[in-house]
């Protein structure tokens, strides 16, 4: 198993490391700050090639494989961007964009994906209803089939990108009676009548990415938004999922890294007792303990990465064990890394305050840690 | 139109330099290197003409091995082709060697336009460019903010900035120009363009491959020596002006400007 990165891998990190810092990171402070979504900076991703990396290149896309996908993901974190950024760029390309495309029929690929690829049109993906989050299959969301349309009624909640989105991916029950199996998954456009968001969600952290509930009222949209088959939206989920606990979690594995720099400089430039606090053995454990987390949750990631990349189309279990690993064991070191800073971690312009509210998200989102474990114990 | 952009690798900004212990280099092992920032801007001004007017780009680059890392990223910007002047017996040339070099790797190609940086930011000498355009007998326009290729191809306009004013200079063609900040800004090697880059020409040529005699070249060959290299002197910490009121601040600052620091 070779570890290194490909020489074009190890160039294009520093190119987005560079691009990220340059045009993007100088922005994402206010934006954390004011809870606003940076439109222009999204913009600029698209530009650049992120938002649709691993997309085709008739559809707007540069080819990527995962691996590569991870790694410039890794680079927006190390750049230091805010985790609403990036959340906001992961819910647009993984959740909805890959999903469109690797379960849309080619009208469909071709009708969305070079838009959402250049961050022309912003996605968002819809599964967790205000009834329904860890309890996937009991989702009350129903889409019913009239005709050449599907009518669809109820609603979402915490949904990514929701208010700012032009192309939703829904999950919604075709047949009430059954459990997953019942669920089916729909394309439905910004501005079809029935279809409305909410207002943004006043978060804890990830505040530059709107978070918003989706509400469907009669909500009728042709039957070609169908993805995939009536029923087969379970699995599509599930394989979403498996992008969301690896991509998704690159920009934060880079975050730290990020988290990590601030804190040995500012460990040796921090003098108290007549010396860097850097000499303090308590001081230097936690920078350790940051290191390890890094280095444990990369492994993790860029493991899901090589597995798909093999062609192994789904991971449960190694993407569960990352999932939760980065969420769980990512608190103490985005901690530590706040005590190190003093009273000055506490305020906004050392940042490690806003990677700590940022990384609450890590054990909540995309599953819980709860049902992560629950996920761990039934595959072993 | 075809160009030629000369590409040095320089350590990065960022890098904390540290001076080695002969007091006339600096320490090497952590340094981070990449492509000179004003080297930057005559890639881009190249690709700009280039997909304006067609023709092929090439980057020339000397030094050691790793500065083939600063020739693929030119590639990947858009370059067309590269070569890398890579000898043992170049290591510690001066900049005249190092243009006499680039002459020779440089003579033989078709070219309409030379870029260079205007000046390297390691060393900060500003004379290869100049050099090497004396050397391969063309005219040299220094520090261009603004470079626009007549329609029909045949000549240039150069904008300089000097003391607040702009100096602008015709030339015909071939010329060697050199870059300043302001020209343009650089663009990101994007993903696809990083993929094609792994497939395009990159020549080695060794001094010998040149006809040059490696005597020339090196420590030995130096027309110029470095002395002494030493760090800026260490700042001394700042002070806070204490005081009830503005006022008083104010007039203690004044008091400060005037006797410690006796600038007014
Ligand atoms: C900022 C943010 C962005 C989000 N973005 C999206 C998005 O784009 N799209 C989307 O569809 N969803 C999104 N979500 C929703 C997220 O996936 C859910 O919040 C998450 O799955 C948990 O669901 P819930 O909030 O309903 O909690 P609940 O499921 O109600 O859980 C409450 C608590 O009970 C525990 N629990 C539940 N069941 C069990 C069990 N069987 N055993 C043990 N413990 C259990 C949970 O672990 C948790 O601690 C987002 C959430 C947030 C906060």
């Amino acid at each position: 198993m070779d570890f290194a990165l490909t020489d074009e891998q190890k160039m294009f990190k520093e190119q987005v490391i560079r691009f990220a810092t340059k045009e993007i990171k100088p922005r994402c402070q206010e934006h954390d700050l004011k809870g606003e979504f940076d439109f222009e900076s999204f913009r600029k991703l698209g530009e650049f090639g992120i938002l649709g990396l691993h997309f085709p290149e008739h559809l707007g896309g540069s080819d990527a494989d995962v691996m590569t996908c991870v790694v410039a993901g890794e680079a927006l974190g190390e750049a230091g961007l805010d985790g609403g950024l990036t959340l906001a760029y992961g819910a647009h390309t993984f959740l909805c964009a890959d999903t469109i495309f690797a379960h849309g029929t080619q009208a469909q690929q071709e009708k969305y994906i070079p838009d959402l690829a250049s961050g022309e049109k912003i996605g968002c993906m819809g599964l967790t209803e205000p009834g329904a989050g860890s309890d996937v299959a009991s989702i009350s969301t129903r889409a019913e089939k009239r005709g050449d349309r599907y009518v669809l009624n109820g609603s979402k909640m915490f949904i990514t990108n929701g208010p700012i989105a032009d192309v939703a991916v829904v999950y919604a029950k075709t047949d009430r009676d059954q459990k997953h199996a019942g669920i089916s998954a729909f394309i439905v456009e910004k501005g079809t009548p029935g279809f409305s968001a909410g207002k943004p969600l006043n978060k804890m952290g990830v505040r530059s990415s709107h978070t918003s509930e989706l509400i469907f009222e009669d909500c009728e949209i042709p039957a070609e938004n169908l993805l995939g088959q009536e029923g087969a939206g379970f699995l599509m989920a599930m394989r979403t999922v498996e992008w969301d606990r690896s991509t998704l979690m690159a920009p934060f594995v880079g975050g730290m890294t990020y988290v990590l720099r601030r804190c040995v400089r500012y460990a040796l430039e921090r003098h108290q007792f007549g010396r860097p606090i850097a000499e303090f053995q308590a001081i230097k454990h936690k920078l350790a303990e940051i290191k390890i987390f890094i280095e444990a949750a990369r492994s993790l990631v860029y493991r899901i990465a090589w597995c798909k990349d093999q062609g192994r189309p789904l991971n449960h279990l190694e993407a569960a064990v990352a999932k939760l690993f980065i969420g769980d064991w990512s608190l103490g070191p985005a901690n530590d890394a706040v005590t190190l800073h003093g009273g000055y971690g506490y305020c906004h312009e050392y940042e490690v305050e806003r990677n700590f509210r940022d990384s609450r998200l890590a054990p909540i989102g995309g599953g819980t840690s709860e049902i992560t474990k629950k996920i761990i114990s039934k595959l072993i | 139109m075809n160009i030629v952009v000369c590409i040095k690798q320089v350590p990065d900004t960022e890098t904390q330099i540290k001076i080695a212990s002969d007091n006339k280099s600096i320490v090497t092992d952590d340094i981070k290197w990449v492509m000179n920032p004003y080297d930057e801007f005559g890639v881009e001004e190249a690709l700009r003409l280039k997909e304006k007017f067609g023709g092929e780009v090439t980057v020339v680059g000397l030094g050691p091995k790793r500065v083939t890392e600063s020739l693929r990223t030119a590639l990947a910007m858009g370059a067309d082709k590269a070569v890398l002047i890579t000898d043992d017996a170049l290591e510690g040339s001066d900049s005249l060697a190092v243009a006499k070099a680039l002459a020779a790797a440089i003579k033989d190609l078709e070219y309409d336009l030379i870029f260079t940086g205007q000046r390297g930011v390691d060393d900060d000498m500003g004379v290869a460019g100049a050099s090497l355009a004396e050397l391969l007998g063309i005219p040299h326009v220094a520090l261009a903010v603004k470079v626009e290729v007549a329609e029909d191809g045949k000549s240039v306009k150069v904008h300089r900035p000097v003391e607040g004013q702009t100096l602008v200079i015709e030339s015909g063609l071939p010329v060697l120009i050199t870059a300043q900040k302001g020209l343009n800004e650089p663009r990101y090697a994007s993903l696809p363009g990083i993929m094609k880059a792994k497939k395009k020409p990159l020549d080695e040529k060794s001094l010998s491959d040149l006809g040059l005699d490696s005597a020339q070249f090196g420590q030995e060959g130096r027309k110029v020596k470095v002395l002494e290299l030493t760090p800026p002197p260490e700042r001394a910490a700042g002070k806070i002006v204490e005081g009830e009121t503005p006022q008083e601040k104010a007039a203690e600052l004044a008091r400060l400007l005037h006797e410690e620091a006796k600038v007014i």
